[in-house]
């Protein structure tokens, strides 16, 4: 059978059957900017970080089966526009606070908003109220940062089987709850052997008593921007998700 | 035939701290012996390095910290008003930084709490001398209020992002700051 390939802006990709778009650019080594995916869990498609314009439409790339012939246009400043936008609405709707956030380094939003340079959040600030849980004795959950990625919700329920984390209410209201009778993680089964524990993008699920573990200059998106990283990105496993 | 090329005029840079903690600068002097060639290109107007009180017109200003009060609010349009090109200098300017950690607490509360409830206070008072500048409701970025030409975000931003960010605008290209040299934290 003919060997099916797709075009990455003009460069032609093998892939197999059965791959999506973001699938076949991972093992071909190209960079699509993502947050809500990764390669052990479902894709659902929810951040459209990874919008591309397949065959002149736009689409979630995690979510699209790439078909042969296929023509994608990925790295173009149209789409790294649109992409830039969606992540200062991501960066002005929670507190990100760098600076104080342990993530800080190995943070994926931030890595992407210097991947694209965005300097600004442009936006004006919500500044929303989010109070943090510190109920758990090995977990802090800062709901500030939540990007509603829906990763430790999928791991908790696919994987884990615990159900621990759900997303609740809707539109600007949306938010990540905790599944226990007080709304706190401490009155959970949740634990540190967890895939949920392990699969927070941004610095939301932070194991206690260890954070700043790796001085500036050494941490993961201080060594290569995550535009170079696509083979750790498309090998990664949830529980080396954490420096 | 000889007759000297008059040498091109030195740019005027003004420099502010809003609600900011002066770190931006400490970064800005960290450009070490740059700064004589720096010295070389422009001449300072407002500054904490001049002392000078008030702006005049300006090429460039460099904004240190975010809007915590009405103060900053004036000195950022005067700011605005004499530089032709605005650029917000570090995490503060740039979305408010730490001192927006306040914002969501109440004001009233954290006065409260901090000149009068707070252990080991005796007598305080919330201080109300006219001459102070009124705090506002939330911290701002400075963007919120004046339109600001460029962003160099960082807390602060290294000495060498800023004199790359400098030197690419004094010399009339579009400034970039690529890894490392952008980042956040």
């Amino acid at each position: 059978m003919k060997q099916q390939t797709l075009l990455f802006d003009g460069l032609p990709v093998p892939f197999e059957e059965g791959q999506t778009i973001m699938e076949a650019a991972m093992a071909a080594d190209i960079f699509i900017p993502h947050l809500c995916h990764h390669p052990e869990f479902k894709p659902q498609g929810s951040c459209k970080l990874c919008t591309v314009k397949a065959s002149g439409r736009y689409v979630s790339a995690c979510t699209m089966p790439a078909k042969d012939g296929m023509e994608v246009e990925n790295n173009s400043p149209d789409l790294n526009d649109k992409r830039r936008t969606m992540l200062q609405m991501l960066f002005v709707e929670g507190n990100h606070f760098c600076p104080s956030c342990e993530k800080s380094g190995n943070c994926m939003l931030q890595a992407l908003a210097y991947e694209l340079e965005m300097l600004t959040p442009h936006f004006p600030q919500f500044f929303p109220n989010r109070p943090v849980d510190a109920s758990h004795p090995e977990v802090l959950l800062d709901f500030n940062r939540c990007i509603l990625c829906e990763l430790c919700v999928r791991a908790s329920r696919d994987v884990d089987g615990k159900h621990v984390f759900a997303l609740s209410g809707r539109g600007l209201k949306k938010h990540l709850i905790v599944n226990s009778e007080s709304g706190r993680l401490g009155d959970t089964d949740f634990s540190m052997a967890d895939k949920a524990a392990h699969v927070c993008p941004v610095g939301v699920i932070l194991e206690k008593r260890k954070g700043f573990a790796m001085p500036i200059g050494k941490r993961r998106y201080d060594v290569d921007p995550i535009g170079m990283q696509v083979e750790r990105l498309a090998n990664r496993s949830a529980s080396e998700e954490e420096v | 035939m000889n007759a000297a090329v008059p040498a091109p005029r030195k740019l005027r840079l003004a420099t502010t701290s809003l609600a900011g903690c002066f770190g931006c600068h400490m970064s800005f002097l960290d450009i070490d012996e740059r700064l004589l060639d720096l010295v070389d290109l422009i001449e300072f107007d407002r500054s904490p390095l001049t002392d000078i009180k008030h702006c005049g017109p300006c090429d460039i200003g460099l904004i240190e910290g975010g809007l915590c009060n009405a103060e900053n609010i004036h000195v950022l349009r005067e700011f605005r008003r004499n530089c032709k090109v605005l650029i917000a200098m570090g995490a503060c300017a740039v979305n408010g930084g730490l001192p927006a950690q306040r914002n969501h607490i109440d004001l009233g509360q954290c006065l409260q709490e901090v000149y009068l409830t707070q252990p080991g206070l005796v007598g305080g008072q919330v201080p109300n001398d006219p001459e102070l500048p009124l705090p506002l409701d939330k911290v701002h970025p400075i963007h919120e209020v004046v339109r600001i030409d460029y962003f160099i975000p960082g807390c602060p931003p290294s000495g060498d992002a800023i004199w790359k960010f400098l030197t690419d605008l004094l010399k009339g290209r579009t400034p970039r700051l690529g890894h490392p040299l952008l980042h956040f934290d």
